[in-house]
């Protein structure tokens, strides 16, 4: 189609008054007649209303559109509406372009009517001059393979797999931990129910271990990962268990008689032990042992032995090396979860120093029957029952010094503990918070449970806990001290225990996982989904999900929820066995490539490739995510980035720049 | 001989190597000779410019113009000679995109001459005498050329139909546009004559993925033979520049330095360069960029070495910001 | 210039399409007013600025060029903005020895949940512009050809 043959359409939106109230629409629908290859310029008081939409569709087929320009909303608002209307008349859609009038222009402006229908001017010029550049595209339709990978063997990844397996697709689960389970092995009750933690989460477990579509990888890591939605090659590392699982049977001989303690920090949190050969908990899915080559007697010294003599299936295997396994999957889902934030960082609460300091983990621990105290709550001397317990919200959450978010679940959990410590010691409670959030569902009415069962609640943050006794009845108590804002006083509570409830954090490698599999990192390190409220489980990257407390801090039925939907969106790309990708890609012209191979390593996916037969460098249009990096970085101008030209935007700066002061559109001219 | 095509060449605001570069076509230079009608070479032969005024208008065939537009009659000889020529071809760096010339846009007339006629450690000038447009001699009234603040390429100054880029063009490039042009088969006017490729494709080192921790100059280090320039931390021009001139700069151990100007669709050279080399640095914060690119000094020299008239912006702001706005021959008594 | 004579710049924005982009919608949601000097053009990252815009903004009229990306290790596409960071700070060299003054040509970021920033950083630049006054390169020369001159005239 040559310059003279493109016919532009221009529909400029009063969106009711949110532009009109500012922007004299007319005026610049008028002005928008004179830009170059414009045959039709109107104002409309609703685009994107049906008459709107049917407007451009008549005009199309009358005026012989070939090109469309809409001035109204933000394109992440109604572009693919337009799309769609030019579509239906016919045109490929990407031959249409938005002018951002409203968020851009209209709403930020309020008080400047002139200021805002210049800039408003501006932008559709932008847009007519870009539009014309534009050309036809198709998107790219990739196969999706069935199988799934689910990376992260808590809640909300058994709950992910057992969705997409139970609609008859094949999973591989993969668990870093010798079990799955996750932090939700480790608690006793949940909140608001109260109900037994596990009772509730090992069906789950033994189903997914069960499950003839679920591979489980668990002892096993995914070290490398390629390709693209519908064809990742993902890379899992298998740790070697030093156990063979075709003949374990699990009962239990090895680790009764293996001579080696040690301090469980994973599941016990610190407070209990595990053997050198070890299953981290009874309803441990897979039931097989591992052993801790670190500490083994064996490993360490070559003597010892004891678990092969006493294994009555000859299943230990000392030669036993890590193994690799490629699979191919279609989609991914990462389920990842958090970290509890390490209370040694606020020294000012003694965590670590003083003894009876508790984290909330070891807490859940000592609370839990099948825990080091089986359930007593004691001190940390193991038999003195508290009389006195302090209750600390909002640790190293809500502050700026250590993470600016809410953790989401302290609030509630807290309230657990207030009630289980009444019931289990009668100990008096005191609730140090800063505000209550008792926000989902049965929780507002725990919260009144739990102050009716006569916790008392103070409201401030607390300063310090100490053993330094300043009265009598504080002689070796600890002292917990803070402004209780609600009657203006400074308070000093002494205790027998504190418990803090330790905020939630992203892994510590999440900045790693996150760019393994192409999901960047908010500011606070979760995983940033694609849209905050209308895409929370996609990702920036096609065919990676992700769930539960490593999009952001949640509790167990959001990231059940969040599970069950990643698993949704996994099970709608495998029942359409396509996927269409946006054609906004890079692509080399290789008959003009030189090789200078300047673009090589700009690609985060990986994408571009070196020919070294014939010296040119080649996009994989499906690992492609259309950045543009590379595009702006070849030095010979021979990378196009579709839909976003190098004359397209030059058209738009030309357009943006034009002289909107006049009747009449002014191109500037260079001397 | 009135069959032969004529043929005109000029030497506006250059070195004269272009001049030597059609010399060094060798013997071949018989062939253009017998070729051609030469109607015009006031380097070789005596012309006047009341000659060529007095020529028909297009009754040139082609004419071969070299050298950039500085004065005034630089610019009168481009006006005269595009008027009298059916294909002007903007021949060498500098009449295509400015070149050695052309850096003088990095300042501006008025500073130019303050230093060469007053400021410059070699200048002997008591009476701070400066050229004058006009000077009365006894004999009349003395011309000389108005001096411009602003070098421009001779597209600037007329219609160009093609380009033929080099400082000077190699011998082979001015043997191809010759034959293109002797045989008729000639790209669309305003093409520029030459591959679209850059000089990465003819030069042989080996090329690896990129990282620049630093840059090094020519005297700091021996590059190793075989691998790409660049990659040594030596400043090449060679990925964002047209290829011709068989890479011979790297060839020898020096990076290029772009007289062929940019590739094929590209508007301003020096930004290809920019983008090219900036994207290859080995540094994520603005300070390990800042600490790496001081080991590159006058970056803007690098990367407009050749092009700085024909590049987006042309030539430097003024200082303060205040803007040149008389013409150079308008006021009268200016320096020339 | 505005009728009054006060002279309003026009400053060409860049705009990531993941972040600042999003921030300026947010800003146009929250109805967060700054002056209504940026004209922005949308990119997919500040990794496809190709510096080749900046010069063309320039050259066309733009009294200076506002680049906005997500923040460092934010990037949608995990790097592009570090890309970005390095072909900013050599074009900001080269732009020197132009004579343009660094505020003309300035690199910033908003998250898609800075409509705030993203608002002040627009007023700032604003501030700072109008400061220098206007940088009108189109009419930075005059046609210095007097043939040129002779014969548009005839």
């Amino acid at each position: 189609m040559s310059e003279q043959e493109k016919r532009v359409g221009v529909y400029v939106c009063h969106c009711g008054h949110n532009i009109a109230g500012t922007v004299d629409v007319e005026h610049v629908a008028e002005w928008s007649q004179h830009l170059p290859n414009v045959v039709i310029s109107r104002d409309n008081k609703f685009m994107c209303a049906s008459t709107g939409q049917e407007q451009i569709e008549e005009d199309i087929k009358e005026f012989g559109l070939t090109h469309v320009v809409v001035a109204s909303c933000s394109p992440h608002m109604h572009e693919k509406t337009f799309r769609n209307a030019c579509a239906r008349a016919g045109m490929n859609p990407y031959l249409f372009e938005m002018a951002n009038i409203r968020e851009h222009a209209s709403w930020v402006h309020p008080n400047d009517r002139d200021g805002a229908t210049n800039k408003a001017k501006a932008l559709v010029s932008a847009a007519v001059h870009r539009v014309i550049h534009h050309e036809p595209l198709e998107p790219m339709q990739v196969k999706i393979r069935p199988e799934t990978l689910v990376v992260g063997g808590g809640i909300a990844g058994i709950q992910a797999a057992l969705e997409i397996a139970d609609a008859g697709y094949h999973v591989y689960l993969v668990e870093r931990e010798p079990s799955i389970g996750g932090h939700m092995a480790m608690f006793d009750k949940t909140f608001p129910t109260l109900d037994c933690s596990a009772c509730i989460l090992t069906p789950k477990m033994f189903d997914a271990g069960a499950h003839p579509n679920i591979t489980l990888l668990t002892y096993s890591e995914v070290e490398k990962v390629d390709g693209y939605v519908g064809n990742f090659t993902v890379r899992v590392r298998k740790r070697a268990r030093m156990v063979d699982e075709d003949l374990c049977t699990g009962c239990g001989s090895c680790w009764d008689k293996c001579p080696i303690k040690v301090v469980d920090d994973v599941f016990e949190a610190g407070m209990g032990y595990r053997k050198a050969i070890y299953r981290p908990f009874p309803q441990a899915v897979p039931k097989y042992p591992v052993i801790d080559v670190e500490n083994c007697t064996y490993f360490k010294t070559g003597k010892c032995r004891m678990c092969e003599k006493v294994c009555p299936t000859e299943a230990i295997r000392f030669d036993m090396e890590d193994q690799y396994v490629d699979l191919e999957v279609g989609n991914v889902i990462l389920a990842t979860g958090y970290k509890l934030f390490d209370c040694r960082r606020i020294p000012n609460y003694g965590y670590g120093r003083l003894e009876n300091v508790f984290s909330s983990l070891e807490f859940e621990r000592l609370t839990n029957a099948a825990g080091p105290t089986e359930g007593k709550v004691v001190l940390r001397d193991g038999e003195t029952v508290p009389e006195s317990v302090a209750i600390i919200h909002c640790v190293g959450s809500r502050d700026k010094n250590y993470n600016e978010h809410c953790s989401a679940i302290c609030c509630m959990s807290s309230l657990k503990f207030a009630h289980l410590v009444m019931e289990k010691t009668g100990a008096q409670v005191y609730n140090f918070y800063i505000d209550m959030r008792p926000i989902s569902k049965g929780y507002e009415e725990f919260y009144h449970r739990i102050l009716s069962e006569g916790t008392t609640f103070i409201r401030g943050k607390v300063s310090e806990i100490t053993d330094a006794a300043h009265a009598p009845d504080e002689e070796g108590k600890l002292i917990v001290v803070a402004e209780d804002t609600l009657i203006g006083k400074q308070r000093r509570v002494p205790v027998d225990m504190v418990i803090l409830a330790a905020g939630l954090e992203p892994r510590a490698d999440s900045q790693a996982v996150g760019y393994m599999f192409g999901v960047g990192c908010g500011d606070t390190g979760f995983f940033t989904e694609r849209h905050p409220k209308l895409d929370p489980v996609a990702t920036a990257t096609e065919g990676v999900f992700i769930a539960g407390a490593c999009q952001g801090a949640k509790d167990i039925p959001d990231s059940v929820a969040q599970g069950a939907a990643a698993a949704a969106r996994v099970l709608g790309t495998i029942s359409r066995r396509e996927v269409a990708l946006e054609p906004v890609r890079a692509s080399i012209d290789e008959s003009r490539c030189s090789g200078c191979r300047i673009c090589n390593n700009m690609c985060p996916y990986n994408a571009i490739d070196f020919i070294e037969a014939e010296g040119v460098s080649r996009v994989n249009p499906a690992l492609c995510k259309g950045c543009g990096t590379c595009v702006a970085a070849c030095p010979s101008q021979v990378i196009t980035g579709a839909h976003f030209t190098f004359d397209q935007l030059m058209a738009e700066i030309d357009g943006i720049l034009v002289d909107v002061t006049g009747e009449m559109p002014l191109v500037t001219e260079v001397i | 001989m009135s069959e032969k095509p004529k043929l005109a060449l000029y030497w506006a605001s250059s070195c004269g190597g272009c001049e030597i570069a059609v010399l060094g076509l060798h013997e071949k230079i018989l062939n253009v000779a017998e070729a051609f009608d030469i109607v015009f070479w006031p380097c070789v032969m005596d012309f006047k410019y009341a000659d060529v005024e007095a020529m028909d208008d297009d009754s040139i065939d082609v004419c071969l113009f070299n050298g950039a537009i500085r004065n005034d009659e630089n610019a009168r000889l481009a006006h005269l000679l595009r008027r009298k020529s059916k294909v002007m071809v903007a021949f060498g760096s500098c009449a295509s995109g400015g070149s050695m010339p052309g850096l003088a846009n990095f300042t501006d007339r008025d500073a130019m001459f303050d230093w060469i006629y007053h400021k410059s450690p070699t200048t002997d000038n008591p009476d701070g005498i400066v050229p004058m447009k006009h000077t009365d001699v006894p004999e009349g009234d003395l011309e000389l050329p108005g001096f411009w603040h602003t070098v421009k390429t001779l597209a600037q100054v007329v219609p160009v139909d093609y380009f033929l880029p080099g400082c000077p063009p190699e011998a082979s490039s001015i043997e191809m546009a010759v034959n293109a042009i002797l045989t008729g088969q000639l790209p669309p006017p305003g093409s520029v004559i030459g591959p679209d490729v850059t000089v990465c494709d003819e030069c042989p080192r080996e090329k690896h993925e990129k990282k620049i921790k630093r840059f090094y100059r020519p005297y700091e280090i021996i590059p190793d033979p075989d691998t790409c320039l660049l990659e040594q931390g030596l400043f090449c021009a060679g990925i964002a520049t047209r290829s011709g001139c068989g890479a011979r700069c790297p060839q020898v151990g020096m990076g290029c330095r772009g007289c062929y100007g940019p590739n094929e669709g590209v508007v301003d050279h020096g930004a290809k360069i920019l983008t090219g080399i900036a994207s290859v640095l080995d540094a994520q914060t603005p300070e390990e960029v800042d600490a790496i690119l001081d080991t590159l000094p006058d970056p803007a020299g690098y990367f407009y070495r050749f092009h700085l008239p024909d590049s987006l912006l042309r030539r430097r702001a003024r200082a303060n910001g205040e803007k040149i706005v008389a013409p150079a021959s308008e006021a009268a008594g200016e320096p020339a | 210039m505005s009728d009054n004579g006060t002279f309003e710049p026009v400053i060409v924005g860049f705009l990531c399409n993941w972040c600042s982009y999003r921030a300026a919608d947010l800003a146009g949601t929250s109805r967060m007013g700054y002056p209504a000097t940026l004209r922005d053009i949308r990119i997919m990252c500040t990794g496809r600025l190709d510096p080749t815009f900046v010069l063309r903004a320039l050259q066309k009229g733009a009294d200076a060029v506002l680049i906005m990306g997500c923040h460092p290790g934010q990037c949608h596409y995990q790097e592009g903005n570090y890309k970005a960071i390095r072909r900013f700070v050599l074009l900001r060299r080269t732009l020197r020895q132009m004579g343009i003054d660094d505020a003309r040509v300035q690199l910033h970021w908003a998250s898609a949940a800075e409509g705030v920033r993203f608002a002040q950083t627009v007023a700032r630049v604003t501030e700072e512009i109008k400061a220098l006054g206007p940088l009108d390169w189109p009419h930075n020369w005059p046609n210095e050809d007097p043939y040129a001159l002779q014969e548009a005239n005839s």
